[in-house]
């Protein structure tokens, strides 16, 4: 199949950015987007020029490394998929093909379509973990969980910090990502004594980072690789409000 | 000279003995001592973390662009420990055997035996972290089989484990961050280690975003950087995963052992085409429920369901009935290769085997099947757009794990005073092949419960050295280094990119230094190396400048250390005339084509000593010493 490309190109966070047109022939309908962009960086070094910028790494959908807006979507219309597990058998021959960066204030262009998404490690450092240090645990079995309980705790923690739920949402709010880090400890026996701390330490973090408020149009669960559930933002809410009235 | 520095006493009071009577620091001291991390996936993220804890000054540097990247995360099956939840008569003493015998009596004892004496801790410190492993109604951890063993002994979270752990390491490590007692380094890439007197006291790292070199000094620095699977291009691994640092260090001394020692995962999707850029693992907990076959005629081009029952070949089963589909890693990745070569592959390129799910989904009913399994299901459909639940998976087995690596003593520690390796990145406790789920492991114990215990024994030494001056001249000099050799790959100015050159070394690895080796093949290889090596550096295209983000720079730096590690596999696995565990040499195989070892000539581990690239290293032999179990001929039928 062959495409055109229309791709974002950004020499660092204070340049002007700007569309690139490529044209790319003879492409498999097996191959992953990014491989595609693998052929076009071929390409653009054959011809002299310099590589597209763009982050991936395990290329199974697990890391969370990469993360591109595809023709004005995160990671491309293709359902509950990171951009590495998109394929180029759901696009049609002779499309014309939007690639642009994650875009937020929370998320600073690196170069082309890098983005800086440290903001999400700061967020977990107000609080994402539950105090314990190694040597102090005690048998795994005294701890009892419930099945359900425990798979609920994995629906949220199953988050891979990839941002597409910022880059999706209208107000550029990180509100999914870190309540479902808030859910995950606060569904489990071990993360409640730190449950009060925790989501307002975080919540305070993710304004001074500059994301945006939520205004639940649940487009981050629409988009998002692994479906994390809003309703771990209603958990946030609650918990946060929680929070302040106890404090009180 | 190579000095293993096992403990005396029995083997279970070996690690006992070594805690009781090892030097500590105390913890007014261990604030004036600072240590380097270099990885930040399950060993390196757990280390750091862990250090910082007993309140050492840690540095952790790694590529990606957050400490939850590594490829620890890609792990999906699961973590052993010997608890013997299932009351299936698991010990201690039971995970060693399993993981001795699996690798092919071909690592050492002592070592093996706290993998699986610590093993029960990991589980332990996990669950207090908040890591949601898999759990029965009543409330209590479940378990499932893995390949090379009869009990339940695997811990998992879905088909997400090693997400989930690496999970836990994270929000530790991102805990010590905000107390301060962790610096934390991302999108940095260690470029060399710095020795002065001897002794490593730090690193040259690039920033990758600003190009930056810069001097980071320390007085241990710990390697955790991962394996090297990536040098055969196509692999399990992330396309970041490198030797890069596992390579400097044995470039200024440090001993690499049996690196050509190289796990080819079985249940890995077969490469469609040549713009591939990685394989992907289905894990091997599918061989719990999933079949494995191949039609009996040769070239049966017939769709899978329409061959019938009595002409297909459950070849596993077949060949090796005690443990069927479950067999270890490397004799059902020969198996397949076996199948393969002889006409009997599947799918369009004839490359695959199948993995059939079909008599699961009868038995148990395609609920349990998806509760299992949904998500790998999934991703098989993704990536290839057909449904496993309706056809059976095609599979192959592809480069996945390096049980070769630094050297280490028990200490974990490498011939390299101050100099200290973790996780896959060292060799030590898998021998000649790893059980699936003990990987997860080793880089938990290593980093959570060995490093920070046996690195106070050395830095106990080194309270009195104040901090390391990085104005010394070794660093002066590494640094001049590591940006003459940027400028030279700057300049050359060639017509072939990075990914062409890994692409053509992964193809000579891949044909020559596989899943079967043989003399002839192997002195092919020495020949070929030296070529493309030349061919390298004469036309390599590095485009842009060493200011700011350059991943084609990155690639390269890491190519060319690919390139020339693999003349220091393909040394080792010439030098080895036995076939053992992954190492297979096609002359030394029985009548039935097993693996034939050779205990009485090399019943040790082959330790290479940096002689000049591209030069024959210089052979060590570490003798293996078997107290406890002796080596008998691995038998899984």
């Amino acid at each position: 199949m062959n495409i055109r490309l229309k791709v974002w190109r950004q020499e660092n966070s204070e340049a002007k950015g700007y569309f690139e047109d490529h044209k790319l022939k003879d492409l498999s309908k097996d191959m992953s987007f990014l491989e595609m962009m693998d052929v076009l960086n071929e390409q653009i070094l054959q011809e002299g020029g310099i590589p597209v910028e763009f982050d991936s790494d395990c290329r199974e959908g697990i890391c969370g490394q990469c993360g591109a807006m595809i023709n004005g979507r995160a990671n491309g219309h293709h359902e509950e998929t990171t951009t590495c597990q998109m394929h180029m058998r759901h696009f049609r021959d002779g499309e014309t093909v939007t690639v642009e960066p994650f875009r937020a204030k929370g998320f600073p262009v690196l170069k082309d379509l890098k983005i800086d998404r440290s903001g999400f490690d700061r967020i977990i450092q107000a609080g994402g973990y539950i105090s314990t240090h190694a040597g102090a645990a005690p048998d795994a079995n005294a701890i009892l969980i419930g099945k359900d309980q425990v798979e609920s705790a994995f629906d949220s923690a199953a988050c891979i910090g990839c941002g597409t739920c910022v880059a999706t949402c209208k107000n550029s709010s990180a509100a999914l990502f870190t309540s479902a880090k808030i859910s995950h400890m606060v569904k489990l026996p071990q993360g409640k004594f730190e449950a009060r701390e925790r989501v307002v330490a975080m919540v305070n973090q993710m304004d001074a980072e500059g994301f945006g408020s939520c205004t639940n149009t649940e487009a981050c669960e629409a988009e998002c690789p692994q479906g994390v559930s809003v309703f771990n933002i209603a958990r946030m809410n609650f918990e946060y409000n929680k929070a302040l009235l106890l404090k009180n | 000279m190579l000095d293993s520095k096992i403990p005396e006493g029995p083997l279970a009071e070996k690690w006992s003995n070594y805690k009781a009577k090892t030097k500590i620091v105390n913890p007014a001291n261990k604030k004036k001592l600072d240590v380097i991390v270099v990885g930040a996936g399950l060993a390196g993220g757990s280390a750091a973390a862990t250090m910082a804890e007993l309140g050492y000054n840690v540095k952790v540097f790694y590529f990606q662009d957050t400490a939850r990247r590594s490829h620890s995360v890609a792990a999906q099956g699961g973590i052993n420990a010997a608890k013997n939840y299932q009351n299936d008569s698991d010990n201690v003493y039971r995970h060693f055997v399993d993981t001795l015998k699996g690798g092919d009596f071909r690592s050492r004892e002592a070592n093996t035996y706290r993998l699986a004496e610590i093993s029960s801790q990991v589980i332990d410190q996990a669950v207090a972290m908040g890591v949601p492993f898999a759990r029965e109604y009543g409330g209590v951890l479940t378990n499932r089989s893995f390949g090379g063993v009869q009990v339940k002994r695997t811990f998992y979270a879905r088909g997400q484990t090693g997400q989930q752990l690496l999970l836990g390491v994270y929000s530790a490590l991102m805990r010590q961050v905000s107390v301060g007692s962790v610096k934390s380094y991302a999108r940095h890439e260690m470029l060399d280690l710095v020795m002065v007197d001897g002794k490593a006291r730090g690193i040259i790292s690039r920033n990758l975003v600003t190009g930056e070199i810069e001097r980071h000094g320390a007085h241990a620095v710990v390697i955790a950087s991962g394996g090297y699977g990536k040098i055969y291009y196509l692999s399990t691994l992330a396309i970041g995963s490198n030797a890069s640092a596992q390579w400097k260090v044995h470039k200024k001394g440090a001993y690499m052992a049996s690196p050509s020692w190289v796990q080819f995962h079985p249940t890995s999707l077969p490469q469609a085409g040549d713009h591939q850029s990685k394989l992907t693992l289905m894990s091997e907990a599918l061989r719990n429920d999933g079949r494995i076959w191949v039609p009996k005629k040769a070239g049966d081009d017939r769709p899978a369901n329409d061959i019938p029952e009595d002409e297909r070949d459950y070849y596993l089963e077949r060949k090796y009935p005690s443990f069927g589909n479950l067999a270890p890693r490397d004799i059902s990745s020969r198996s397949a290769k076996e199948q393969i070569d002889s006409g009997h592959g599947v799918g369009p390129n004839k490359n695959a085997v199948n993995l059939d799910f079909r008599d699961a989904i009868e038995k148990l009913g395609k609920d349990v099947i998806a509760e299992r399994y949904g998500n790998l299901f999934r991703m098989y459909e993704k990536i290839t757009g057909l449904n496993p639940y309706n056809e059976p998976m095609r599979i192959s087995p592809s480069a996945h794990f390096t049980m070769g690596g630094l050297w280490v003593d028990y200490e974990l520690q490498t011939n390299i005073p101050g100099l200290f390796a973790g996780g896959e990145a060292n060799f030590s406790d898998h021998g000649a092949n790893r059980l699936g789920a003990n990987s997860l492991l080793q880089a938990c114990v290593d980093g959570y419960f060995i490093l920070p215990v046996t690195i106070g024994n050395y830095l106990s030494g080194e309270i009195h050295s104040g901090k390391v001056d990085t104005n010394n001249p070794a660093f002066e000099k590494a640094e001049a280094e590591v940006k003459a050799r940027i400028e030279k790959l700057l300049s050359i100015k060639g017509n072939t990119s990075a990914e062409h050159f890994h692409k053509r070394l992964g193809k000579l690895m891949w044909d020559n230094v596989g899943l079967e080796r043989s003399q002839e093949t192997l002195e092919k290889a020495i020949r070929e190396l030296k070529l493309l090596r030349a061919d390298f550096w004469n036309n390599i295209n590095v485009p842009g400048t060493d200011k700011g983000i350059n991943s084609e720079l990155e690639k390269a730096e890491r190519v060319a250390d690919y390139i020339e590690l693999a003349s220091v596999m393909t040394y080792d696995a010439l030098k080895r005339n036995e076939s053992c565990g992954a190492h297979f040499r096609s002359e030394y195989q029985t009548e039935d084509g097993e693996a034939m070892r050779n205990d009485e000539e090399y019943q040790y581990v082959s330790v290479w000593e940096f002689e000049g690239v591209g030069i024959e290293p210089k052979l060590h032999k570490e003798k293996l010493e078997f107290e406890v179990l002796k080596p008998t001929i691995r038998s899984y039928k």
